[in-house]
């Protein structure tokens, strides 16, 4: 995948096909460590420990349970490759939680790409998951979320189609200003 | 904020449509968002057919995803259900035949044979 927003689509696509209704996604940039953070956190039906073990096997996975399929072991191998790693906590009816972390300015690690299609993507829908997304760049900080977007929209759903419109122009946007109005 | 702003508006045009739209007329977009989906390009399906429904304010249509269906190969992967009409499936779909899939199928209602899978 070219982009980690991509994979990152990819991680919160896993976690609506387990059932979760809350989402959480955390990007945290910080160049002074040179690091990139990504967490996705869900409140679906989670997996024992012998499934979370296999989430990261690409094999093995694929063939036990259609819940995680290339997608996690694709990512961790990105991590990997620039130089960090990826980690899975999961508990059997409470969620699933995973953590990439990468060298910020490897040469080798993706760019972040359009994380505003990602989440309007994420939430298009019958019915939406609440999501809360948290973007930090050395320190400043950008929050969105669909209890926020709700107080502002009232009736007017937000799967539809000009709402999410809106919402994909609005979270790349602010991430451009967060990184100091450079594309 | 100007964004908040067009927030608003956006909101004002939605409610009057909602009010004019008919009941029971929703039509539903599906696109295979798999980790197949997503590595052939189905968030950019996604994206232009937000857009295009965006544009032709059509809100009586709404677009959700799915998970991997099992056809991998033909990725990205719209499904079309027209309410008392069979279900069409496209394949191989990428952001320009999206947009034309909005105004030949859904707004017209002609169904692009060429790129259905389901025959």
């Amino acid at each position: 995948m070219e982009e980690l927003a991509l994979h990152i689509l990819d991680l919160l696509e896993n976690s609506l096909a387990a059932g979760a209704g809350r989402l959480e996604l955390t990007i945290t940039e910080d160049a002074a460590a040179d690091r990139l953070i990504i967490e996705v956190a869900d409140d679906g039906r989670g997996m024992n420990k012998e499934q979370a073990g296999a989430a990261l096997d690409p094999f093995f996975t694929t063939r036990r349970t259609r819940r995680v399929g290339l997608g996690l072991p694709l990512l961790k191998s990105t991590a990997e490759q620039c130089g960090g790693s990826l980690t899975l906590a999961s508990q059997p009816g409470k969620g699933t939680r995973v953590v990439a972390i990468m060298a910020l300015n490897h040469v080798d690690r993706p760019p972040l790409g359009n994380l505003g299609a990602t989440i309007a993507a994420v939430l298009g829908g019958e019915e939406p998951p609440e999501l809360l997304y948290r973007h930090r760049v050395n320190g400043k900080e950008f929050t969105f979320s669909t209890a926020w977007l709700k107080t502002h929209l009232g009736e007017v759903p937000l799967q539809m189609a000009p709402v999410l419109k809106w919402v994909q122009d609005y979270i790349n946007r602010s991430i451009t200003e967060l990184h100091g109005g450079e594309n | 904020m100007k964004s908040l702003e067009e927030l608003q508006k956006l909101k004002e045009e939605a409610r009057q449509a909602i009010a004019l739209r008919e009941e029971g007329a929703k039509v539903k977009v599906v696109v295979g968002m798999g980790t197949c989906g997503i590595a052939a390009g189905a968030r950019e399906v996604m994206s232009a057919l937000l857009d295009e429904l965006s544009k032709r304010r059509l809100v009586n249509v709404v677009v959700t995803q799915t998970g991997c269906i099992g056809l991998c190969v033909q990725e990205p992967l719209v499904d079309v259900l027209v309410p008392g009409k069979p279900q069409v499936t496209y394949g191989k779909v990428n952001a320009q035949k999206a947009r034309q899939i909005v105004a030949q199928h859904i707004v017209n209602g002609i169904i692009i044979s060429d790129w259905v899978v389901n025959k």
